[in-house]
């Protein structure tokens, strides 16, 4: 069975946005659209988005890592925004795991956003619906589109390519490999809701240097004779040895 | 869920201009209306990607701060109330071509135009330059010249456009004072896969945002301290030799000889074979070596020789000499990391790290590729090598009163560590490298500037030497900033931040005219920004405003608009044509030239124009040579036309661009007009790339075959070699000059201090101008700011999405620093400066380092400037720190421009500020908004009306 | 969270519906097997109309928490898994019933249809009684279990919520019993106030332990979790939007701390001590005026209890909307 995901490396994002409004611009316009903005062009803007990229900082001076942490739909293997949902409007894909919303079928009671526990869905204002990532499901299967297209916009978006976009079941996918050998990891895996989507932690990369590395025969101030040489005039045994 | 089949949907490709990274995209329409940008995969700079702001363009096509319509400033209000009448554009050309007519039949320097970041200054340029103007620039002054001018100046080429880190085969990536950059996409691109690779990449930088995040080592450092941190650096890579020799010997100046004799009218400058009459801009090589075999003096680069690059020597005439390496090691001898540490904040024992790493990474991770060269004496190589530390800096570095020596520092560390155009390293982009300095000039006199005549020479070149200055007789300014003068002598993107204040004074002169295009210098684009505002406004003790005629043009609401008497409306970049030409900042690749274009995908919006439209249309007007025919009629239809037609000398087959010339679009750079090119590009990504042979894509300083093809394609006008000026004779010129040594011109009695000073023919530290005036116990913080990624080189005030990203900005204090100045997070505080105060919001911050504070730039807003509603967060939350920034310093009697005394780079991260809590009596709690505040603007006529929910579906309802 | 003023209504109006229905039962229940004297059917029958009537101003009260109230009728499809599903049926069943209920007493129509061995007779009343008594308390687990199922909303994932839902209601309903009781069957007045007094005092002791309880919960989640990055000191500097978004307007109650404090001593006052007081002297002094002020004194603190119980309960969201810049 399919599980559609993104892994989004935190050891290339640098916060740029361009997953958000990337996604913003195509779902405003597509099936999940449109997506609302309130007070646009006044006092506390504030509008629909299905992704948000967050600022945390980690540690304290000098000794600080700046975090920049995208958050969107997990797409949990056990969503526990579904069974909550009294009309059925929330549900998960068989074919692919999307976790998705009918807007037809949708209430707009809320209960389903207080039962996702990373905040990651949001009721459209305007139109009074839930709203979350599709997955641009709207793109990915579409034919009309190229092949290298048919991806989420996010994941197309990204200038540093920090969103991974596949079949985390493949254990074969980019993503599957990814979270294997990169350390891959769910958000808030105590509540046991197994989002599909996962993270890449930092990794660093550290350069040793050996003191014997800086004391070369190639160095080149050998050959313009400045390698640290003694003085004729300095004292030596030989001025007070004779046998 | 359910979407009604859309009538009609349409792909077309051009290129982005939300920034001034200019990426390709493809704009998809429905019915008409643009319902997704998304980056072009076919595009050699994004390859496919876009950012924030390009994934956010259909906010500002449809934004309400539009203008629609030409404007003319009612009669009797003020400047900056921002009241308008609209008129037609006939009205608005005959008013300018009127006044202007007469500035240039009477004095064309009254007429000054001045661009913000634009990407249009080959027209610009040649614009003023037809109309006789010298007072022409961009915004590269108060933006980054530092880094242009410190590594041209010593390398030949620079940073962004001009050139970059390899790091594709990069092992150490060293990034400094860089938040987001202005290559940003290709940056994001190539830094993600270098990290991948394994690479190491660290950040020296007060603050970690952005790029730093993601950094292996983030090297928090004081402001303005950059030159200690980089000569301690080099201090440390010379004394344990781990400097690339022979790359020094044969591509740098490192071994030429320099005249010691104090005597001399020469002292300092190189030992020539012969009386120094060099023609044209290119370093002859005919200077000499001290050859190790033979232990005598030798021509440079003469087979089989081997010189020193340490001691010292007599020539045979008694005069002493010391090879310029050597006085490299004199001056950082006493630069050590131990010296550094005070200055910058970082340990010594990091210090001395970071240059071993350097060293030992460049000398011990070689690249060697199979590709054989020759270099410009005629010897042959079996394969390009390269040294894999690669840098990257941007403004943090610039901004500085000192930035042009820490640059060169930089350079000078990049050199020796022989990373110049070599692979891992840094590397070149067409038409770089170029000669140091280029060869374009200034006039070098006021009789240059003659009514009804073109200006006799560029209004912005590369003086080699003080007769290259553009000043009278008694050594005063032509130029309205001062630019090429004796106060800024290397300005060579000109000095917009002193425009205002200059033309206010009537200091050097009075104007009539000031044109802007693109830029809010009435906001974010200025120091001083209160008082500048006043001196928009101010008049005569005749009632005559003392800038008699503003005229701004852009294509939104801002505050700059407000103060203008005529403003024209600008079209988006998917209304319009633009080139991004060779002849100005092209996007070439690492690999070849590349230049590109932007068509139209949708008709301007009301009566917009694009600007190009405008200058060609007053060229007409005006009568200027280049826009009529002999017979005095206009030209060119308009700005597609002349694009295709233009040459820069009649049948010169040079143009605006390099792809499809010739006839059948068959020719490169040079060829007759191609009818059809602008249809090549649209059918071609709107982009042109040659690909070089391999063999010209490295060493191209000093490539025999890429000099020659640069040469025969006109790219230069000189195949000599390029050597890397370790060792500036330029600057030593104007220091002998300084000292009253040689036949040059002499600067004024009042400069020469400074002159001999600053133009050291090393680099050197020195605490930054501001600073030595500030009482640093009274103002201990340096305050700079960063511009964030999904705003960067934007005007995104009024984008509805990206607002609500960053909708007020905060100061961002360390927290220790904040706690013992008694300020909790989100605390109003105020922020001083020695200039000025503004009241803003507190954030504690664990990434920024403890001397320093920092805001996002240019959240701030006036009140209900870009049509924002006037309790928009922008004007009631956020904040301008340029307001405690000063775009002067006191001076002897006078004032000079805060700037570096070198290249007039205005100094905007010099300020030294103190902060404190706003105590409870100062406003009432809860109603606590940002200082200073101004009184609201209104929308203009013509602008659309803001909605209060904007339910965006492109095509209409779903 | 967000106390949502449309859930707040309509959870303590159908608790004071559903607990004056078991009390007008439980009378009944006790007369049928002689333990109390026969009511007069206009007793029920008003009593129904008024609880009926509280339940229907909860459900009203409860299209205001929905965007699309006119698709209401769809939220009864998954009854398997949701218990607000659940809710959806057994409320309006709990209703038809009530009304049944008095109906039956109102018109007189009760013949018996069996009788039990005792010799007791069962009627129509005592079958929908029964009936309705089942559903009451049905009610009370599903609107208990909306919120006792959220297990990530720790302060609510408890039986104690159910438990509260349950005494709440209880107490309130036959609190109201008592003042109705007053005036129109004055001898029940004592028996409904000794079971108000029972269930007011369980009550305390149900939301004492949820207080307690609660007091010491330690957070399932922590930013290191909600991140990933294992470091004891992780600090939000944005959240990616700074006029607000939906997170920040749900899942926040935006009130200081102190006024939370001050909110919990009010209702802890106005929902068990005010009460019984007045209830004491109502009965003491036969007022009914006491006996209803007892009840709206009591109300009100379950409206700030309600209140409470919202604001109280920490969404783990939350950890990702600390702060802005």
């Amino acid at each position: 069975m399919t599980q559609l995901a993104l892994v989004i490396d935190l050891n290339v994002c640098v916060g740029c946005h361009a997953c958000v409004t990337s996604c913003k611009e195509w779902n405003t316009s597509g099936q999940a659209g449109p997506l609302s903005d309130f007070d646009p062009y006044g006092a506390d803007p504030t509008g629909t988005f299905f992704n948000r990229v967050q600022t945390f900082e980690v540690g304290e001076f000098p000794n600080t890592e700046t975090v920049h942490f995208p958050k969107s739909c997990l797409h949990c293997e056990e969503p526990p925004c579904v069974p909550v949902c009294p009309t059925g409007a929330s549900y998960k894909r068989a074919e692919d795991g999307i976790v998705l919303v009918d807007y037809d079928k949708c209430i707009g009671c809320k209960y389903c956003s207080w039962a996702c526990p990373y905040g990651a869905r949001e009721i459209d204002e305007k139109q009074k619906v839930m709203k979350k990532c599709t997955l641009c499901v709207d793109r990915i299967y579409d034919t009309a589109l190229a092949e290298r297209d048919r991806k989420p916009a996010c994941v197309l978006a990204c200038p540093t390519s920090a969103r991974l976009f596949g079949d985390v079941h493949d254990p074969e996918s980019e993503v599957s490999v990814a979270i294997r050998e990169g350390g891959g990891y769910p958000l808030m895996p105590e509540w046991g809701t197994q989002p599909a989507n996962h993270y890449l932690p930092r990794r660093k990369t550290k350069l040793r240097i050996h003191e014997d590395e800086l004391v070369r025969a190639d160095n080149p101030l050998k050959v313009d004779g400045k390698l640290p040489k003694p003085a004729k005039a300095e004292p030596s045994l030989d001025d007070v040895t004779s046998w | 869920m359910s979407v009604s089949t859309p009538s009609v949907q349409e792909v077309k490709k051009t290129t982005c201009y939300m920034c001034a990274c200019r990426c390709g995209i493809r704009v998809h329409l429905v019915d008409g209306q643009v319902r997704y940008i998304d980056g072009n995969p076919d595009h050699p700079l994004n390859q496919g990607v876009i950012c924030a702001k390009g994934s956010s363009g259909i906010m500002k096509q449809y934004s309400p701060a539009r203008l629609t319509r030409p404007l003319l400033r009612k009669p009797g209000s003020e400047r900056g109330a921002g009241e308008f009448e609209p008129i037609s554009w006939e009205q608005a050309f005959s008013i300018l071509s009127e006044r202007l007519a007469k500035i240039r039949a009477t004095d064309p320097k009254k007429f000054a135009l001045f661009t913000g970041r634009d990407q249009m200054q080959a027209l610009t340029g040649l614009f003023a330059r037809q109309f006789g103007t010298p007072n022409y620039a961009a915004h590269g002054g108060f933006c980054s010249v530092n880094m242009a001018a410190g590594m041209i100046y010593t390398i030949g080429g620079s940073f962004w456009e001009f050139g970059g880190p390899d790091l594709d085969r990069a092992k150490l990536f060293v990034m400094i004072g860089t938040a987001e950059d202005h290559h940003s996409n290709p940056l994001k691109i190539a830094i993600s896969k270098f990290k991948r690779d394994g690479g190491r990449f660290v950040s020296i930088n007060p603050v970690r945002t952005g790029y730093s995040a993601i950094a292996d080592e983030w090297v928090p450092i004081r402001p303005g301290t950059d030159g200690a941190l980089l000569l301690a650096i080099i201090h440390e890579i010379i004394a344990q030799g781990l400097y690339d020799r022979d790359f020094l010997v044969r591509y740098t100046n490192a071994g030429q000889l320099v005249n010691l004799d104090e005597k001399s009218d020469e002292f300092g400058m190189f030992l020539r074979t012969e009386v120094p009459e060099e023609e044209g801009c290119f370093d002859p090589q005919n200077k000499l070596w001290w050859d190790r075999a033979t232990n005598k003096p030798v021509i440079t680069h003469t087979e089989g020789c081997d010189p020193f690059l340490l001691g010292e020597f007599r020539l045979a005439d008694g005069t002493p000499v010391k090879p310029s390496f050597q006085l490299l090691q004199e001056r950082v001898k006493d630069y050590t990391p131990e010296w550094a540490e005070g200055l910058t904040g970082i340990p010594a024992e990091t210090i001395k790290r970071l240059a071993y790493e350097m060293g030992v990474t460049a000398r011990d991770h070689q690249i060697e590729l199979p590709i054989a060269w020759t270099d410009s004496w005629g010897k042959e190589h079996d394969t390009v090598t390269g040294n894999p530390v690669a840098f990257h800096a941007m403004r943090g570095l610039a901004a500085h009163s000192n930035g042009f020596h820490s640059i060169r520092a930089l350079a000078i560390l990049m050199s020796l560590l022989g990373t110049i155009d070599r692979p891992g390293g840094f590397r070149h982009k067409a038409p770089f490298p170029r000669p140091i300095p280029p060869c374009a000039k200034t006039p070098n006199t006021p009789l240059a500037v003659q009514p009804n005549h073109p200006l006799d020479g560029m209004a912005l070149g590369w003086p080699a030497e003080p007769d290259d200055l553009f000043v009278d007789e008694d050594g005063k300014p032509v130029r309205i900033d001062k630019a090429f003068s004796w106060e800024y002598p290397l300005s060579v993107h000109g000095l917009m931040h002193n425009v205002i204040t200059n033309a206010w004074r009537g200091d050097p002169y009075r104007i009539d005219t000031l044109l802007i295009f693109m830029a809010n210098m009435a906001w974010n684009s200025t120091m001083n920004t209160v008082e500048v505002r006043k001196m928009l406004n101010d008049k005569d003790e005749q009632g005559e405003y003392k800038i008699p005629f503003i005229a701004v043009c852009d294509a939104f609401q801002s505050e700059m608009t407000a103060f203008a008497d005529l403003v024209l409306p600008d079209t988006t970049y998917l209304e319009r044509h633009d080139v991004m030409s060779m002849l100005d900042r092209p996007i070439s690749e690492f690999d070849g030239p590349v230049d590109s274009v932007r068509i139209p995908v949708l008709a301007p919006t009301g009566e917009c124009k694009p600007f190009q439209e405008v200058l060609i249309e007053l060229g007409a007007r005006l009568k200027l040579p280049v826009f009529v025919r002999k017979d005095g009629t206009r030209k060119y239809r308009d700005y597609p036309d002349f694009i295709t037609n233009y040459e820069t000398e009649p049948g010169s087959g040079i143009g605006f661009l390099a792809g499809w010339r010739g006839k059948g679009g068959e020719k490169f750079m040079r060829g007759e007009p191609n009818p059809r090119q602008w249809e090549m590009y649209a059918a071609n990504n709107c982009v042109y790339h040659h690909v070089l042979p391999r063999s010209y894509q490295y060493m191209r300083n000093w490539n025999k075959g890429y000099l020659e093809w640069s040469q025969r394609s006109r790219i230069t006008r000189y195949a000599e070699p390029i050597l890397i000026h370790l060792y500036s004779e330029v600057l030593q010129k104007f220091r002998l000059a300084a000292q009253g040594k040689g036949i040059t011109r002499k600067p004024p009695e009042h400069l020469k201090q400074r002159i001999e000073t600053y133009f050291d023919p090393l680099p050197f530290y020195f605490d930054p101008l501001e600073v030595q005036a500030t009482d640093t116990h009274k103002y201990p913080l340096a305050a700079v700011t960063q511009r964030p990624m999904a705003m960067y080189h934007s005007w995104d005030s009024q984008n509805a999405w990206l607002r609500q990203i960053h909708a007020h900005n905060y100061l961002f204090i360390n927290a220790r620093t904040a706690r013992l100045a008694g300020i909790a997070d989100d605390d109003w505080i105020w922020v001083e400066s020695q200039w000025g105060r503004v009241r803003c919001m507190a954030r504690h911050s664990e990434a920024v380092e403890p001397g320093t504070v920092w805001t996002w730039n240019a959240i701030g807003k006036a009140a209900g400037a870009w049509n924002l509603t006037p309790d928009a967060n922008e004007s009631k939350l956020g904040f301008l720190l340029n307001h405690v920034i000063s775009e002067e310093l006191p001076e002897g009697e006078g004032r000079i421009s805060n700037s570096d005394p070198v290249t007039g780079q205005a100094a905007w991260y010099d300020v030294r500020v103190r902060i404190s809590k706003v105590s409870p009596g100062e406003t009432a709690p809860g109603l606590q908004t940002s200082s200073p505040q101004f009184e609201p603007l209104q929308p203009y006529p013509g602008q659309e009306e803001r909605k209060s929910l904007w339910n965006f579906f492109a095509g209409g309802r779903k | 969270m967000h106390p949502a003023f449309s859930v707040i209504f309509l959870t303590t109006l159908i608790g004071v519906g559903q607990g004056l229905f078991l009390a007008l039962f439980t009378v009944e229940s006790y007369s049928a097997f002689g333990l109390l004297p026969p009511q007069d059917s206009r007793f029920y029958a008003l009593g129904s109309a008024l609880a009926l009537g509280f339940l229907v101003a909860g459900l009203i009260a409860s299209f205001f928490h929905l965007g699309h109230p006119e698709r209401a009728w769809r939220s009864a499809a998954k009854w398997r898994t949701s218990w607000l599903s659940r809710e959806v049926i057994v409320l309006p069943a709990f209703m038809g019933t009530v009304l049944l209920y008095g109906a039956a007493h109102f018109t007189g129509f009760n013949p018996a249809l069996a009788t039990l061995p005792s010799g007791a007779a069962v009627n129509v009343t005592a079958i929908l009684g029964v009936a309705g008594t089942a559903l009451a308390f049905a009610l009370f687990v599903c609107t208990g279990m909306i919120y006792a199922c959220l297990r990530f909303l720790q302060e609510w994932h408890t039986p104690l919520t159910v438990i509260n839902y349950t005494l709440f209601g209880g107490a309130s309903g036959f609190l109201l019993a008592s003042g109705l009781a007053s005036i129109m069957a004055p001898d029940m007045t004592r028996f409904y106030a000794g079971w108000t007094l029972i269930l007011v005092l369980l009550a305390l002791v149900g939301r004492a332990a949820s207080l307690l309880r609660n007091a010491r919960l330690k957070p399932k989640s922590s930013m290191r979790t909600a991140i990933g990055v294992k470091h004891p000191r992780i600090v939000q500097k944005a959240q990616g939007a700074m006029g607000g978004s939906f997170n920040t307007r749900e899942f926040f109650h935006g009130q200081s701390a102190a006024l939370l404090r001050q909110v919990k001593w009010v209702f802890l006052i106005l929902v068990f001590p005010l009460p019984v007081g007045l209830l004491a002297g109502g009965v003491a002094m036969e007022s009914p005026a006491l006996l209803l002020a007892a009840f709206v004194v009591q109300y009100l603190g379950l409206l700030m209890e309600r209140w409470f119980f919202f604001a109280q309960a920490n969404h783990p969201q939350n950890l990702y909307y600390q702060a802005v810049s």
